[in-house]
């Protein structure tokens, strides 16, 4: 621990990447999704990881929820070395991955069912607990094709959080939602994440929306994927997306990805 | 309820056309019974216990054979579908086996077990079981791999998954499955009920069969009028719970 990080107080190191990297081979070819990653997340951080698709940020997620196994280098959650899926570690994806043969309850209730030493009574009250907290109580009965997208997304937050894990994993949770039900979501999400004290990593390809909800903002650049740069972004919250302020740590981050990607010209038209 | 009244005045009115048409004569009787006697042939073959014993003994036969051809078609559709040597063993057995209508196998059912019961159970099972081998199959298939993941990420695992995730998720395709076997094993059924006479137990379709034997019209359109009403039911009883269920859960049409 470094003077300036004791005398900042900073928490403890809830997660720690050391040095991933990860190979995916194909019969015809073998793509270098990660080299060499590390990175440090403290306990409670909101950390968003950004960069153009290809450029491994949401295999290091996958890697750090214990769903895909890194070819060197290790992940440590509290210190031990991480091995396989963990009810610590929540994972919410892009499609809501609901199931539509449950309810909407039913489904929160899911991986409560997996938890030990929860009566059924408990295991109730707890998830209509979560489905408040994303303002879902009422279609608690629903079926899941009968909810529009964000509400969708609500209830898998509300699945994901249910069993209370310490932290979330996000992998563009929002990218299929459209602008409105986005700009709510971002509230709920920065509420939520300061109400029930998570660390959260969320992965987007969208700078704005990671400045807007990130502590901190990883920049990754593909082919090899790679940590190019770190934005530490201190703004008070609940933040805007379209406030002033960030949009001038927005732009900084744009900034850097063009630079970075202009490196590598093949990939110059991904960001436009 | 306006529907249900075309129905009936629908039925009423067909039966009525059918009366008419017998008493103009246009038809000899021992071709054409009257719906009058047909209704009498059932209501004294009601009587007597005839009809009431074959139905016993016809519906036994399919629902034992159908139930049986569940329980192994389900498990051994998922190892198929999970294993690759199943797939290419027993899978393609399958594949070959549905192709076949199940009717053929009542000449190798009656040599293998003569005019028994078992005859009768075997040629049901065939029907049913690999329609839900391959259904089960299917449907395994075609469940979006996230599914499994976000269970994997709540802590489910392997067992737990498949009950929990992948059969649940694979329902549509198995309910399908489970209706195609149901009509194949029904089917296969009369027609061996009708080729062949069992000993221990006289069904609908040797009922049917007698019919023909004593020319007697009455009885064979009465057979198979409660054929059509045993189908028709089962679809309700046994199908129509799913299928509400799915049409509940997953929004898809109803058929």
């Amino acid at each position: 621990m470094t003077i300036r990080e004791e005398l900042q107080n900073v928490p403890p190191e809830k997660l720690v990447v050391e040095g991933v990297s990860k190979w995916f081979r194909t019969r015809r070819a073998t793509v270098h999704a990660l080299d060499n990653v590390s990175l440090t997340i403290h306990e409670g951080e909101f950390v968003c990881l950004v960069g153009p698709s290809g450029c491994g940020k949401s295999t290091l997620l996958n890697i750090i929820a214990g769903l895909e196994i890194p070819d060197s280098g290790q992940v440590l959650a509290d210190g031990k070395p991480v091995t396989g899926p963990g009810r610590e570690r929540m994972m919410m994806f892009q499609e809501s991955a609901l199931f539509p043969w449950l309810d909407v309850i039913d489904n929160v209730m899911f991986g409560l069912k997996l938890k030990p030493n929860l009566t059924r009574k408990e295991r109730r009250e707890v998830a209509k607990y979560y489905l408040h907290l994303v303002g879902l109580e009422k279609f608690m009965r629903a079926s899941i094709h009968e909810l529009s997208g964000g509400m969708k997304q609500r209830v898998a937050l509300a699945r994901a959080l249910a069993p209370n894990p310490r932290v979330l994993l996000m992998d563009e949770p929002f990218a299929a939602l459209d602008a409105l039900t986005r700009e709510q979501l971002y509230g709920d999400i920065q509420r939520i994440w300061q109400e029930r004290k998570k660390t959260i990593i969320f992965v987007t390809h969208n700078v704005r929306e990671a400045a807007c909800l990130g502590d901190r903002v990883v920049l990754f650049s593909p082919h090899p994927g790679r940590i190019q740069e770190k934005f530490q972004i201190d703004l008070p919250r609940p933040r805007d997306i379209n406030s002033v302020d960030l949009a001038k740590h927005s732009t900084e981050i744009r900034g850097a990805l063009k630079r970075h990607m202009n490196l590598d010209p093949t990939l110059a038209e991904v960001v436009g | 309820m306006r529907r249900t009244l075309v129905v009936i005045a629908f039925f009423v009115m067909l039966f009525g056309v059918w009366e008419a048409l017998v008493r103009m004569k246009i038809w000899s009787p021992v071709l054409v019974p009257s719906p009058l006697s047909v209704a009498s042939y059932l209501w004294s073959a009601l009587k007597d216990g005839t009809l009431v014993r074959a139905t016993v003994v016809t519906v036994r036969r399919l629902l034992i054979g159908y139930v049986l051809g569940l329980l192994f078609g389900l498990p051994l559709g998922l190892l198929t579908a999970r294993f690759k040597f199943c797939e290419d063993t027993l899978g393609v057995i399958a594949l070959a086996f549905q192709t076949l209508p199940s009717v053929c196998w009542v000449p190798l059912a009656l040599l293998w077990f003569g005019q028994t019961e078992a005859a009768m159970l075997f040629v049901v099972i065939m029907g049913t079981l690999w329609s839900v081998v391959i259904a089960t199959d299917n449907g395994v298939r075609t469940v979006p791999p996230i599914y499994a993941r976000a269970a994997r990420t709540m802590g489910s695992k392997r067992l737990h998954t498949w009950i929990k995730v992948i059969v649940p998720a694979s329902l549509p395709f198995i309910v399908s499955g489970m209706k195609q076997g149901w009509a194949f094993a029904w089917r296969s059924l009369m027609a061996a009920e009708i080729y062949v006479t069992i000993l221990s137990g006289f069904g609908l379709g040797y009922l049917l069969q007698a019919g023909r034997e004593l020319q007697a019209m009455d009885q064979v359109i009465g057979i198979m009028l409660v054929i059509i009403v045993i189908g028709v039911l089962a679809d309700k009883i046994l199908f129509s719970p799913w299928e509400r269920f799915l049409y509940r859960r997953w929004g898809t049409a109803k058929d």
